[in-house]
């Protein structure tokens, strides 16, 4: 059998998973869904964004959610420069960890940027957030971040 | 990111408890040369078997070798439609994305000259009916529609000839 009789076939195989979002998740996304960003408070006031259940090092139950946001420094970054079909973006980005304002940790998006020359360590980023018809609860509710003043 | 499913802002939404996560993986398989061969047999409207130089077994579908004395299958036939229920069993569960009204059966099918039995789907019986050596044939889609896929086979359903006697089919189960 010639080479070119071997058959090939393009398969997809997906579990449509749907996860229980948790009160504190949820609420999270929730706000994500009205156009905003909240915290949780953990132990000693450390504002944890995203929130989780409880403080991921003293293991405390969380309290009072804040608002935070929608502003933030850029704490490290990577340049993307072939992004693949599932990035949150079709050109060169760069995925970043970032500190909105009023929180303590880092939380992990996408920078709109014109390229790594327009991007540093401690650079303020504000997130654009989709249309809110377009919001469902969920990350990609925030199209990117980018750079504040339009800088980019 | 890109799967998510979009919102419908016309319905008064509550607060977000439910988080959609499909998780998927592209690929393109290849079957191999072996049952590249088969399934081009199937595109003809023929079960295309492959027959053991060594212990003359007939493999189908076939590997390309013998699981028994590891040598290539090169020596190819032609089956007929008609075979043998090795076993079976009758689906009443529902399942996402099944397609098959329930209930079904699913037969373990024994080609005659085969020597290896596959999955095959059995209609045209009450599933109350269905027994072990229950002789059946196989049903293709319309030549129009023959493909490189077990899709080509509608079902199998029984032929009308007396079952097979349990010795015929034993070393199969």
């Amino acid at each position: 059998m010639a080479e070119s009789e071997v058959l090939h076939a393009q398969h997809r195989l997906e579990y449509p998973y749907a996860r229980s979002t948790g009160p504190i998740i949820g609420a999270f996304l929730t706000a994500l869904r009205e156009g905003r960003f909240i915290g949780a408070t953990g132990t000693g006031g450390r504002v944890i964004v995203p929130p989780t259940e409880y403080d991921p090092i003293t293991g405390d139950d969380v309290g009072e959610l804040v608002d935070v946001g929608p502003g933030g420094v850029i704490d490290s970054w990577a340049w993307v420069s072939h992004p693949l079909r599932k990035h949150p973006l079709q050109t060169p980005f760069a995925w970043a960890l970032i500190t909105l304002d009023g929180a303590d940790t880092g939380m992990l998006h996408a920078v709109e940027a014109t390229g790594p020359e327009a991007l540093a360590t401690g650079a303020r980023v504000t997130a654009k957030f989709r249309a809110e018809a377009d919001r469902i609860g969920s990350m990609a509710d925030i199209e990117a971040f980018v750079l504040e003043g339009g800088a980019s | 990111m890109a799967d998510e499913p979009t919102a419908d802002a016309t319905v008064d939404r509550g607060p977000v408890t439910t988080l959609a996560t499909p998780i998927s993986l592209d690929f393109d398989f290849t079957p191999g040369v072996a049952q590249s061969k088969f399934l081009r047999g199937l595109e003809r409207g023929e079960f295309l078997g492959q027959r053991c130089g060594t212990c003359g077994k007939v493999y189908v579908p076939s590997r390309g070798t013998c699981p028994t004395d590891g040598v290539p299958t090169t020596d190819d036939v032609v089956l007929g439609n008609a075979g043998t229920v090795t076993t079976y069993c009758v689906v009443n569960v529902p399942f996402a994305g099944q397609s098959i009204e329930i209930p079904y059966i699913c037969a373990q099918i024994l080609l005659d000259g085969a020597n290896l039995s596959f999955m095959g789907l059995l209609q045209e019986i009450p599933t109350d009916q269905i027994r072990m050596g229950m002789r059946v044939e196989a049903v293709w889609v319309d030549e129009a529609d023959l493909i490189p896929s077990l899709a080509s086979v509608k079902y199998f359903r029984p032929n009308g000839e007396p079952d097979a006697d349990y010795d015929t089919y034993k070393e199969y189960l």
